[in-house]
């Protein structure tokens, strides 16, 4: 048994790697969940915003936040772009998944092609800023993505909530028919809500290149675990996103300092499983 | 067998003795190692499609069964010095193992959505992954298996796993081919259109999807135990990577998952585009184009290559020939000649009189029973203690409000849902606590108030798929052959080809007859079988269902058309807030002053 030191400190780094896990869940339970489709080029969106951050910082010099404000107008058309090929083939939820592979394939080649397969880091002075908390030591980079994970979800979650938009989205999602005889127009808040999302993949692509190292087939690396955060936090649940993105975080850290760190997918996987047989309508 | 079945036999053989005499041209090992790849996908793709494209089961778990088997083949080669060719055989059973434990766990999820089956499969492949890594079987530094002893059943080891490989592939193919014309076919084709009516016409869906799913791990399995020795090192890594499961999916949907030999043309197609582009500069382009196609052919034609191809191919023909003739099919039943097939009563469509005791109050032989049925819905009580009798060759109208449980009744006799509590049974058999394919087994049928027929199937494959599984279980060919009849019963003998959704309204209902009837059951629930017909439909329609009680059918009837209950019905039974409020006669009930009461309001019942 480990010490209460390192398994507070496994706590800490896996809260913060589940705010990493939930920033990038975010954008892909939207998208399941209020327009039935499943955008695996989340993934390629990401890490094509971490390249992004990645090239301005070193060659352009400029700062990650200012590079991750500048490609989000870019990343938002993106992904209205691509809900125009979904809206126009009238795309259904498996289809959108093969289509959405081939995208995640096209950017993963271009990435390779322009940036090569090697591993790339993006040396800043933030990371190796951190400070402690009696015993134990808390990185500001992972603390920084962990709230800016928090803010985005609280943020979706008032933004579905509470105005105009958010409740269409959701109407539609439950009856596009009915919702659609109520008045609500579908197609203009799908368009919005995919370029919403697209802008997500790029939040999370910046702290990917500042937290993690770069290299094009790391993108497949997240599908499993992101996968499983949005199926336990619940389709279109912000809220329940960042929580399953920290439980996983927080799970995994644990089993890796308790038993060992290969065994750590088995823990996230087994409480998907475990909650899919138990309760599967939830999703 | 069929001309169309011997012309895949022959094509078949044709095709798997010229590629066997390849090894013998000497060609450079290369073209062998190539060819390999495209058995092994083949092989894959097929397999992948038993489940998931006969039954619309998405697996993205197809990784672990492979896995599985390429980890069986490295332990039992490298570890147990198993001959290899000995090893293959338990690495199918391995996989089909693993798949029938998940099926068994997870198959019992009611209402489980596609999309969760699929996360489902591919968490497991993670799962076992990290099991292998971390225990005995693999131990992180992979497995060796390049001294193992290769069978020689030609001189180059290349030829000889270039046949392993053409082996397999024309074994899935064929394993296709047999249970798309099978029963176990028809039934997985009607489970991916409608898991609940597949099971209510009697097609045991628990059984059909274990034995689709262990088939198909089965031959992903063999295909792992082969592909470990062609690798001859096996890594978790590569075995368990997302290549597997995305690719079979992307080569079945490409080809037509649905169509036998779908995935084997996808597996060709695509295995070919990524070997054009491996090595050299383009490699990294060229996995950008193939990807690009696969978006065009994807959204351009979603139901395969192989499917688009026959669509035109059929197309063109037709044009060639004259105008499509169905009537050389099936002899044609006008609405107003209906001859119930092998039935000597009631050939001038005159009401078959009931035995008389039906026509007092209690039946004298009752075939059906229900006893004190109860059952809730969340907090709503359905039906509260439910008494029903039917005599045989009776027809009883069950009439009721809206929302009086008419409807969860006939889902309650037919074990779409199950009683909370009481006793149903037929002839004397419990009906309680039975699956509803087993009901259906025993002599059930049902109607439904909105047809709900298979989509993917016609009019001919939807009857014949309820004879099939009817009570008198029978060949594909004979249930067929029944179905034409039943067709022209009917009245849709011209529409035997046409899909449901060419059909309209009164087709439809018919059709949801026509299905009940094929069943040959004991008794036929008809839900509501009149709503939305015209009044010359209705005629036919009342006529029809006197011809079927001639046969000694037994009927009980949901119907709010009072003009066909009065004039159908023996007996009535009357059902509010799920209570029997009264039975008897249909004149008596219908002046009964509680019966009135439910229906009209109170004062109209003083």
């Amino acid at each position: 048994m480990p010490s209460l030191t390192l398994l507070g400190q496994s706590m800490v780094s896996g809260l913060l790697a589940g705010g990493l896990y939930a920033l990038l869940a975010l954008g892909l339970s939207l998208s399941w969940g209020l327009l039935r489709l499943v955008n695996l080029g989340h993934f390629a969106l990401a890490f094509l915003g971490a390249y992004l951050t990645y090239q301005l910082g070193t060659v352009g010099g400029l700062a990650p936040w200012t590079a991750v404000l500048l490609i989000l107008p870019l990343f938002f058309a993106l992904g209205v772009g691509l809900h125009a090929v979904f809206a126009w083939f009238r795309v259904r939820e498996f289809t959108s998944l093969l289509v959405t592979f081939g995208v995640t394939v096209i950017i993963e080649s271009l990435i390779q092609w322009y940036w090569t397969a090697d591993f790339r880091r993006y040396e800043t002075p933030y990371a190796s800023l951190s400070f402690r908390v009696g015993p134990l030591y808390v990185p500001a980079l992972e603390l920084l993505a962990c709230l800016t994970a928090a803010a985005l979800a609280l943020g979706t979650w008032a933004w579905l909530r509470f105005t105009y938009v958010g409740k269409a989205l959701r109407a539609s999602a439950e009856d596009p028919a009915i919702a659609a005889a109520f008045g609500v127009n579908h197609r203009a808040q799908a368009f919005l809500l995919s370029g919403v999302a697209a802008a997500y993949a790029a939040v999370a692509g910046g702290y990917i290149a500042l937290i993690a190292t770069l290299a094009p087939s790391q993108m497949w690396a997240w599908l499993g675990v992101v996968f499983a955060v949005v199926i336990i936090g619940g389709l279109a649940n912000p809220i329940g996103a960042l929580f399953a993105g920290l439980l996983i975080g927080v799970s995994e850290s644990v089993t890796m300092a308790v038993v060992a760190p290969a065994w750590a997918p088995l823990v996230s996987f087994s409480i998907l499983i475990g909650l899919l047989i138990l309760r599967p309508g939830r999703a | 067998m069929t001309g169309h079945s011997r012309r895949v036999a022959v094509g078949l053989v044709a095709v798997g003795l010229a590629l066997s005499g390849l090894p013998a041209l000497g060609l450079p090992a290369f073209y062998e190692s190539f060819l390999f790849l495209v058995f092994f996908w083949v092989s894959l793709a097929t397999s992948w499609s038993f489940l998931s494209g006969y039954a619309g089961y998405f697996s993205f778990g197809h990784g672990a069964f492979f896995g599985a088997g390429v980890y069986t083949t490295a332990t039992l080669t490298a570890g147990f010095a198993v001959p290899f060719l000995a090893s293959l055989p338990a690495a199918g059973a391995v996989s089909a193992l693993l798949a029938v434990g998940i099926g068994a766990v997870v198959f019992r999820v009611r209402r489980l959505r596609g999309e969760l089956f699929g996360l489902l499969t591919l968490a497991i492949t993670f799962v076992l992954a990290t099991i292998v890594l971390n225990t005995k079987i693999d131990g992180g530094p992979g497995v060796y298996l390049s001294a193992v002893p290769l069978p020689r059943l030609v001189a180059s080891p290349t030829g000889t796993m270039y046949l392993l490989g053409l082996g397999l592939a024309l074994l899935s193919v064929t394993t296709a081919y047999a249970v798309t014309r099978s029963r176990l076919g028809l039934g997985l084709f009607a489970i991916h259109d409608d898991e609940d009516v597949a099971e209510v016409k009697g097609v045991p869906t628990f059984r059909y999807k274990l034995a689709a799913f262990a088939l198909s791990a089965a031959v992903a399995g063999v295909a792992g135990g082969i592909y470990a020795l062609y690798v001859s090192y096996v890594t978790v890594g590569e075995t368990f990577a997302i290549t597997v499961p995305l690719y079979v999916v992307l080569m079945s949907i490409l080809g037509g998952a649905r169509h036998w030999l779908g995935p084997a043309v996808g597996a060709a197609i695509i295995t070919a585009s990524l070997y054009a582009f491996t090595g050299g500069n383009t490699a990294v382009l060229g996995r950008a184009v193939v990807a690009l196609a696969l978006i065009l052919v994807i959204l351009l034609l979603p139901d395969g290559v192989v499917v688009a191809v026959l669509a035109r191919g059929g197309a063109w023909r037709r044009r060639g020939a004259s105008a499509p003739t169905m009537h050389d099919v099936a002899p044609i039943a006008t609405a107003h000649t209906f001859r119930a097939p092998r039935v000597a009563a009631s050939v001038d469509g005159g009401p078959v009189p009931a035995p008389t005791a039906a026509r007092e109050g209690a039946p004298a032989v009752a075939v059906l029973v229900c006893e004190d049925v109860w059952r809730a819905f969340g907090g709503i009580q359905a039906l509260r203690g439910v008494g029903l009798s039917l005599g045989r060759g009776e027809i009883v109208g069950l009439v009721g409000p809206n929302g009086s449980g008419k409807t969860t009744l006939i889902n309650v006799i037919s074990g779409h849902y199950a009683a909370d509590r009481g006793r149903i049974a037929l002839d004397g058999a419990p009906l309680t606590g039975r699956p509803a394919h087993a009901i259906a087994r025993l002599g059930v049928a049902r109607t439904y108030q909105i047809p709900r027929p298979f989509g993917h199937l016609n009019a001919l494959d939807n009857v014949a798929l309820a004879a099939t599984f009817g009570t008198v279980p029978c060949t594909l060919a004979q249930a067929r052959a029944d179905a034409r009849t039943w067709l022209d019963f009917t009245g849709l003998g011209r529409r035997a080809v046409a899909l449901p959704g060419e059909l309209n309204l009164h087709e439809r209902k018919f059709l949801e007859l026509a299905r009940a009837l094929a069943a040959r059951p004991r008794v036929i629930l008809l839900d509501e079988v009149l709503s939305g017909l015209n009044s010359a439909e209705m005629g036919s329609a009342i006529s029809l269902i006197q011809e079927i009680r001639g046969r000694g059918t037994t009927i009980l009837f949901v119907e709010h058309v009072m003009r066909a209950v009065l004039e159908l019905s023996d007996r009535v039974v009357v059902l509010n807030e799920g209570e029997v409020i009264a039975a008897g006669r249909p004149g008596e009930v219908m002046r009964d002053p509680r019966v009135v009461e439910v229906y009209l309001g109170k004062t109209h019942a003083a």
